[in-house]
């Protein structure tokens, strides 16, 4: 049995995302008899000219009728190497919302390229918001290269261009590949009409990329605690086990850990499952712990490795993408939902606005929808963080409008400017 | 007693992933509820449930909306499994509303869009703030845009084109009294996932998931089992084939398929290599329209 890859795309219909998703779906055997037969009949009732693929993704009726994606699409996909979670977002600077939300669980961003376009203002927004939420590995995928002849020289003037963007980001890892998605070349099937290129077809790269040390099994642990299980039964009349997803980090039985933001300290005294006991847990996975010590321990505290504890702050700094339509003012006052704890917080200023395709910080007096800008908070109590840098998990949460219960932005802890 | 954790397989992560999802709404909502119906999605979900809560029993009831129109066996292993278990189970009945003239039967006798009412009358009869379901993104297109936590208004609708936005895992399920959110912890499972899953975890789902000899008739496409719900029309001739079925909703509009696999392994090589989609194949209730499923998910369905 195989693991798992979730991987983002973005883009408009006509750099060919579409096609290339279809195409990944038709040659892995996901799209199925009926889809089709149901896409092909829809495409021929509004008289398009090909069987327009999109609409296998694009499945809300406003979607259909105004012919754009509107929201994150989810798709499955599997190979006998590994199984694929696609989320496709659509790619347009009014849906940076939903490019953010596609990246923020993906350990894979798909940035495509028209080969007769080159790097576009697009392509650097695809690759900033990669950037900003540390997806760790970018494919390139520079697309209708049978429409530039093949030619390696057009190859690698994008491929250049786009490692500029990537130095200027900081972008990890970046993979580029030449295909023709329309005709299949190096989608799924090495091309023989680029001899000049050795590397692996698109599906190859996604089934080899390695992403098992992506999710921080080596970095401090990291365990949120969610639900306190208290089975109060006669088998067990003293069982108090905490249960939780492990954020980062391998926790061991007999390790010794602090509970913040309290800050005692004790061992780990077993890991349970319903399976059975544990020798130790690693990051994203959902166990029970128990500790050696009787302390007050509920949901909202984090049971971390002693050694290198997260900071515990009531006042940070931290990238917002703001996703409403009101916008956000210094002054604010919102919900902050981080791992499993909320708290009342007050946007203390709005430090500056990214643009997002020239990559320049600007002063700016709010944030409005699909903006990202940096800002300070202050929580009403404290917060057990990691910069987002460090941490996908503990430097991540959510920004909730109290009265209506809108979710309406996304932060990210920043590295190296936490306040204490 | 003590095992090792090689890396993590995709069924480990999906696993883990539900469990999270479970736990979260366990922690943060008042009365949550399980829609249990039976069926093989719902069985993984109270699965996941037990392995969530455990030693604890789990925090919350299950309920069934009946349609009326069941599968014999499909409600016994739901009466089995509960006795076992110990949980609560709350029936709401859909033939209930038919009485009382809250919905009235269409001629055709798809009992599917009574069930909205139905389910809805139970979560405000039950006072549920959070209800777990077992839908899948790879169902219908519709349902890939769902979210695992799926707000409704006080009339339990869906509104697609305002949903919250889903990131990291981190679920947002703020809501005011009288509304309330659907949860679905196997969003990212796919129809292959849920069986290997059940082939990995030894999951006991009702017999009628495997082949075995019924008399069925052939309608749009699809065999229909001979049932008091579902009788052959003038023409349509009755034969005993060797089948299965692939989904156990509303027997008068579930289709069986021609199937030979008699286990969970078997299942998962027919299902790894089918070409229609499992509601393509046996659901006659999304053939209405290419939205019918997103029109009636609008309308409260689940």
């Amino acid at each position: 049995m195989g693991d798992l890859l979730r991987f983002a795309t973005a883009g408009s219909v006509d750099d060919g995302k579409s096609t290339l998703i279809g195409r990944l779906l038709y040659d892995s055997k996901s799209v199925f008899a009926d889809q089709l037969a149901s896409v092909e009949r829809t495409s021929v009732d509004r008289g398009d000219d090909y069987t327009n693929l999109a609409l296998l993704t694009d499945g809300l009726r406003a979607e259909r009728e105004q012919g754009i994606t509107i929201d994150v699409a989810y798709r499955y996909f599997s190979t006998p190497v590994r199984s694929f979670i696609v989320a496709d977002t659509p790619g347009h600077v009014q849906y940076t919302r939903n490019m953010v939300t596609g990246a923020s669980t993906a350990d894979l961003a798909l940035v495509l390229v028209d080969a007769r376009k080159g790097v576009l203002e697009q392509t650097r927004r695809h690759a900033a918001l990669s950037g900003l939420l540390r997806v760790p590995h970018v494919v390139l995928a520079v697309n209708k290269m049978d429409l530039v002849g093949f030619d390696e020289a057009v190859f690698d003037a994008i491929v250049k261009a786009f490692t500029d963007v990537a130095d200027e980001i900081g972008l990890a890892d970046v993979t580029a590949i030449p295909m023709a998605a329309l005709s299949g070349d190096n989608v799924v099937h090495r091309s023989d009409r680029m001899d000049w290129y050795d590397g692996p077809a698109l599906l190859e790269h996604l089934e080899q990329v390695s992403v098992e040390r992506d999710h921080g099994e080596a970095r401090p642990s990291r365990f949120p605690v969610q639900y306190v299980l208290r089975p109060m039964s006669i088998e067990r009349p003293d069982y108090r086990g905490y249960a939780g997803t492990m954020a980062s980090g391998t926790l061991r039985v007999g390790d010794d850990v602090v509970v913040l933001p309290s800050g005692r300290s004790t061992t780990i005294a077993g890991i349970d499952t319903a399976d059975g006991e544990l020798t130790h847990a690693v990051a994203r996975q959902a166990v029970t712990v128990r500790l050696a010590a009787e302390l007050d321990v509920s949901r909202g505290d984090a049971i971390c490795a002693a050694g290198s504890p997260p900071q515990v702050l009531s006042s940070l700094e931290a990238t917002v993408c703001w996703m409403a339509d009101a916008p956000l003012e210094p002054g604010a006052q919102l919900l902050v939902k981080h791992t499993t704890r909320t708290v009342r917080a007050k946007v203390t200023a709005l430090l500056d606005r990214l643009d997002v395709t020239t990559l320049e910080r600007e002063p700016a007096e709010q944030l409005r929808l699909n903006d990202i800008g940096r800002i300070t908070l202050r929580t009403a109590s404290p917060l057990v963080v990691d910069a987002y840098a460090d941490d996908r998990t503990t430097g991540a949460f959510l920004l909730i409008d109290a009265t209506t219960g809108e979710t309406r932005g996304a932060g990210m802890v920043m590295a190296g400017t936490l306040l204490p | 007693m003590t095992t090792v954790v090689p890396g993590l397989s995709q069924l480990d992560l999906l696993e883990a992933e539900g469990i999270h999802v479970m736990r979260e709404v366990a922690a943060e909502f008042e009365r949550p509820a399980l829609l249990f119906s039976g069926g093989k999605d719902s069985i993984v979900m109270l699965h996941l449930a037990l392995k969530a809560f455990w030693p604890m029993r789990i925090p919350f009831p299950l309920v069934h909306v009946d349609t009326g129109h069941n599968f014999d066996e499909v409600l016994a292993f739901r009466d089995r499994r509960v006795a076992e278990l110990g949980a609560r189970l709350v029936v709401a009945s859909v033939q209930a509303d038919i009485d009382t003239g809250r919905v009235r039967e269409v001629p055709g006798g798809l009992r599917n869009p009574l069930q909205t009412t139905t389910l809805l009358r139970a979560i405000e009869e039950g006072r549920y703030d959070a209800v777990f379901g077992g839908a899948r993104r790879d169902e219908e297109k519709a349902r890939a845009k769902e979210r695992f936590f799926s707000f409704r208004d006080a009339f339990g609708q869906w509104d697609p084109k305002n949903q919250r936005p889903e990131l990291w895992n981190l679920y947002n399920g703020r809501h005011a009294p009288g509304e309330h959110i659907r949860v679905f912890p196997l969003s990212n499972w796919t129809e292959l996932d849920v069986w290997r899953y059940i082939d990995r975890e030894c999951i006991e789902v009702p017999s009628i998931y495997y082949a075995h000899e019924r008399q069925v008739f052939e309608r749009d496409e699809m065999l229909l089992g001979v049932t008091p719900h579902s009788q052959p029309r003038t023409g349509e001739a009755v034969t005993t084939r060797l089948v299965r079925y692939r989904t156990v909703g509303d027997a008068s509009c579930t289709g069986a398929v021609a199937s030979p696999a008699r286990s969970p392994r078997e299942v998962v090589e027919e299902v790894a290599v089918t070409r229609l989609t499992e509601r393509g194949a046996t659901r006659a209730d999304d053939r209405a329209s290419e939205a019918a499923m997103e029109d009636r998910k609008k309308e409260g369905y689940f």
